[in-house]
């Protein structure tokens, strides 16, 4: 059934036609009031959908996404949260062009006006936002193709096979780079360094002669191992990627798979990196949007008691549509009327307000949009604080708006994941894999890295170390395809 | 579905998703890999208190580790972490025990999940049975000549001449006809003759079942402690729950013992606690006596199992052996489980002696941990022989 915008015509059922001709006629309101404010949607595709269908579809991430057991357990645990009223998905949007939208069966009118408005601030963001510039905007068809793919391997090669080297490559989709296309600018050590002088046959002679002792030439020796061809050349940070080129132990469909993973990790990276920015423009604007919509008092109400529902701090974790939208109008007054300081010393006029808003959902990520428009201020009105556990307690432990801060930047870096590379591909120099571990500031669960050496392991099919820190000591994690060991390194 | 819309910039539509099954099936199969799982776990699963002690609770909580997503995380037990106070935090607050929810982060739009540790499974006890005894069985099991006549099924096995026209096979009868015709030069069908017809003809089947009973004996003397006494419990809620599920005549006889043995009710067998000292022979010599009055061996497979901590009067030892010989000779295994808290203990007097027993038909084992009640029961129920092995 559809609704036909020109004619106002719909072709379908009773009930079902009032329905759409309504949700048309909101949707047609809400993206004028848009317009009106300046935003620039991607067109937009509403479809109303079941319950069931909303939590699949929040479970796979992208509607017709492939089939796998980890979709089926996040999918069992939205619906179940929702059916025992824990939590509830009001609105789903899909970065794409045309965008597509979904809305919950059960919504009423005044919710699917805000859901509405809220939607149009994220395709407004999907469409401006850098980040998503070179994002696969025809991903749902792309990820359809993928699943048909991946079906029709599990017909070839058996259920069981797809399913276990799937569960392999899906244990390191977040270890990709996302500068795909920025391409090394790092020069390879060039040929000569590597190759050996001239040596005639009868050269060991000549050692009769030499003075040096056993120990020198074998230290010479290593000096020359040294040198040897590095690979690769420098640290890769897409392991991912690395492995579908380099192992030898990958049959063609399994390399496709893993070029499929790896798109579908790249398309949602964008997502994870701007999540504050993207919340909190999209309710900034349903706010806006909302009021100036012809609500009834009741309506208005209930509306408002959703919307601060949605926008209420959470002791253990970022709100990312709160604290998102406390600093998207914080940038706005601040740049609309300045402060004396930022008037004189900043030199910035006032009234730039808007301009200023655009500009950010322009050009910044989370990273750089906290660093940049988290102030003192703000910490301190948000009341935002850092915790750690001690002896079982989660306990407060700063409260400096500064570090505060810069924890937070720091537990976004590299998008919350330990920072992994693959080192050398020949360690040993019997291709054994050499993952090393950037340490930061917080060890790894040694427990989970363990277990994801054993996986690497069945991708690379040698040996496959990790190095890391634990309590300050560099440790050497290996998976040899029987044991998992662990031994202390210099 | 063609669809207009305004601009070509936004449209609505409403499709039937009544077939979309998607979700459904890849739960179905998360469902298969907890049952993969459970399997795996067994020997742990067997012997959980709050699947023993949960007197008829049908279903049962069982934590499932192994469906964790494995992948390089932070140890979110060393993380710091940001939060959002009410307005008045100050440093030293405590804001929560144990653990918390840690955020997958994924980049979905539904926003960070809970992440979960491990993943409890809820599965019903008979499911549960399943997977412990599904390739286990009643061993040595005989065909004793009393046969109890448990299912009338009807099969259909010969085709006849006469019958009810209501059995009447068509296809047979239509052949007949065609080969009497064809046969007098005129091939085809009718002119349907007496002689033609066929009838289909059954018979009943008659399923012939085998008598199995069970003797339970525990020691419940004061020298069998809480552990002693629970893993005992645990086999023998194992062993009672799979004779029921598995064989539909299955008598089972509880005794329990310490210097003096009684038959008792399952419910006293697993509830009451006695003190005093121990006499197995006691025990053994009541069962022998209930074969020869109610479970006549031409007539039943029997099976003994006994389970105690070993400790038993020194003299009494010898004429224990002498009576395992006895149910050896009447029935198709006897097993005798020793529950020693240490795997370091020494081998009671009792086990000793029944270690020269030399005949397949006995069985014993030692159990010094909860995660031995399994391989027990494997044990004690498997059908081959080469899994027999003697302790």
């Amino acid at each position: 059934m559809s609704y036909d915008f020109e004619s106002g015509n719909v072709s379908g059922s009773g009930q079902d036609d009032r329905e759409l001709r309504e949700l048309g006629e909101a949707i047609e309101e809400c993206w004028d009031i848009a317009k009106k404010f300046g935003l620039d949607p991607f067109p937009t595709h509403f479809e109303i959908v079941p319950a069931n269908i909303m939590y699949e579809f929040g479970a796979y991430g992208i509607p017709g996404r492939f089939s796998h057991w980890t979709h089926g357990k996040a999918y069992y645990r939205m619906k179940t949260q929702y059916d025992y009223g824990l939590s509830k998905i009001y609105e789903l949007v899909i970065n794409s062009n045309p965008s597509y939208a979904f809305l919950m069966e059960a919504n009423v009118l005044w919710q699917n006006k805000m859901i509405i408005a809220h939607v149009l601030g994220h395709t407004d963001f999907f469409k401006n936002n850098a980040y998503f510039g070179h994002t696969n905007r025809q991903i749902v068809e792309s990820a359809s193709l993928h699943a048909d793919r991946i079906r029709h391997y599990e017909q070839e090669h058996g259920t069981d096979a797809v399913e276990k080297f799937l569960d392999a490559v899906l244990s390191i989709e977040e270890h990709i780079n996302p500068n795909i296309r920025i391409k090394s600018q790092a020069p390879a050590p060039k040929e000569d360094e590597v190759k050996k002088p001239y040596e005639s046959p009868y050269a060991d002679l000549w050692e009769l002669e030499d003075r040096k002792t056993a120990q020198e030439r074998e230290k010479e020796r290593e000096k020359e191992k040294a040198i040897r061809k590095k690979y690769p050349p420098q640290p890769e940070k897409d392991i991912v990627r690395f492995l579908m080129l380099n192992s030898r132990e990958l049959d063609d469909w399994q390399r496709d798979i893993m070029e499929m993973v790896h798109n579908e990790a790249i398309y949602f990276l964008p997502q994870r990196q701007t999540k504050i920015m993207n919340e909190g423009w999209a309710s900034l604007w349903h706010q806006r949007i909302v009021r100036e919509l012809d609500l009834s008092d009741g309506e208005f109400a209930e509306y408002a008691q959703l919307s601060s529902g949605v926008l209420s701090p959470n002791r253990r974790s970022i709100n990312p549509y709160y604290v998102g939208v406390k600093i998207w109008e914080d940038i706005e007054r601040r740049w609309d009327n300045p402060s004396d300081y930022e008037r004189t010393v900043l030199k910035r006029p006032g009234g730039q307000g808007k301009q200023k808003l655009m500009e950010v959902r322009e050009m910044d990520n989370d990273v750089s949009f906290l660093r940049n428009y988290l102030t003192k201020e703000l910490v301190e009105d948000l009341d935002l604080y850092l915790y750690e556990k001690k002896d079982n307690q989660w306990v407060i432990v700063e409260k400096d708006w500064e570090k505060v801060r810069d924890g937070l930047v720091a537990s976004m870096t590299n998008f919350g994941d330990p920072y992994i590379m693959v080192e050398d591909a020949d360690y040993k120099q019997n291709r054994e894999l050499y993952l090393k571990h950037y340490f930061e500031k917080t060890p790894l669960d040694v427990g989970y890295a363990e277990k994801t050496l054993q996986y690497i392991y069945s991708i690379w099919g040698r040996t496959v170390h990790l190095e890391t820190l634990v309590d300050n000591k560099k440790v050497l994690f290996s998976y040899d395809g029987r044991n998992n060991t662990k031994r202390a390194v210099n | 579905m063609s669809e207009i819309s305004r601009y070509g910039l936004y449209s609505v539509s409403k499709q039937d998703w009544s077939l979309h099954r998607k979700g459904p099936i890849d739960q179905q199969r998360h469902k298969e890999k907890i049952k993969e799982a459970i399997k795996k776990n067994l020997a742990d699963i067997v012997s959980e208190e709050n699947i023993i002690l949960s007197d008829g609770k049908k279903t049962i909580k069982v934590p499932v580790r192994s469906l964790d997503e494995y992948r390089f995380r932070y140890d979110f037990n060393q993380q710091q972490g940001v939060g959002q106070g009410d307005g008045d935090s100050k440093v030293g607050d405590v804001i929560g025990q144990g653990q918390p929810q840690q955020g997958q982060g994924k980049g979905k739009e539904a926003g960070d999940q809970p992440g979960v540790d491990y993943y409890e499974a809820e599965v019903t006890l008979d499911e549960l049975a399943s997977y412990i005894f599904e390739d286990l069985g009643l061993p040595n099991l005989e065909e004793k000549k009393q046969a109890e006549l448990e299912s009338e099924a009807v099969r259909f096995t010969d085709i006849r001449k006469k019958g009810i026209m209501a059995n009447l096979d068509k296809k047979r009868t239509i052949l007949e006809n065609l080969k009497r015709n064809a046969a007098k030069g005129n091939p085809r069908f009718g002119d349907v003759k007496d002689d033609d017809l066929r009838f289909k003809t059954w018979e009943p089947e008659i399923k012939f079942q085998s008598n199995a009973v069970v003797f339970a004996m525990m020691d419940v003397s004061g020298s069998m402690g809480d552990f002693e006494k629970y893993i005992a419990r645990s086999f023998y809620f194992w062993m009672v729950r799979f004779l029921r599920t598995k064989y539909t005549k299955v008598n089972i006889v509880f005794i329990s013992h310490h210097t003096e043995a009684k038959e008792v009710t399952e419910d006293e067998f697993f509830n009451k606690g006695e003190s005093g000292g121990t006499q197995v022979s006691s025990a053994y010599e009541l069962a022998l006596q209930i074969i020869k009055e109610r479970y006549n061996p031409a007539d039943w497979n029997i099976y003994p199992f006994h389970f105690s901590d070993g400790g038993n009067l020194p003299w009494d030892n010898d004429r224990c052996v002498d009576l395992v010989y006895k149910f050896i000779e009447v029935c198709n295994l006897f097993g005798y489980g020793e529950i020693r808290e240490s795997h370091y203990s020494l081998m009671s007097t009792l086990m000793s002696a029944f270690s020269r027993i030399d005949n397949k038909k006995y069985v014993g084992v030692t159990i010094s941990d909860k995660s031995e009640v399994y391989p027990a029961l494997r044990k004690f129920f498997s059908t081959s022989d080469a899994d027999k092995a003697r302790v």
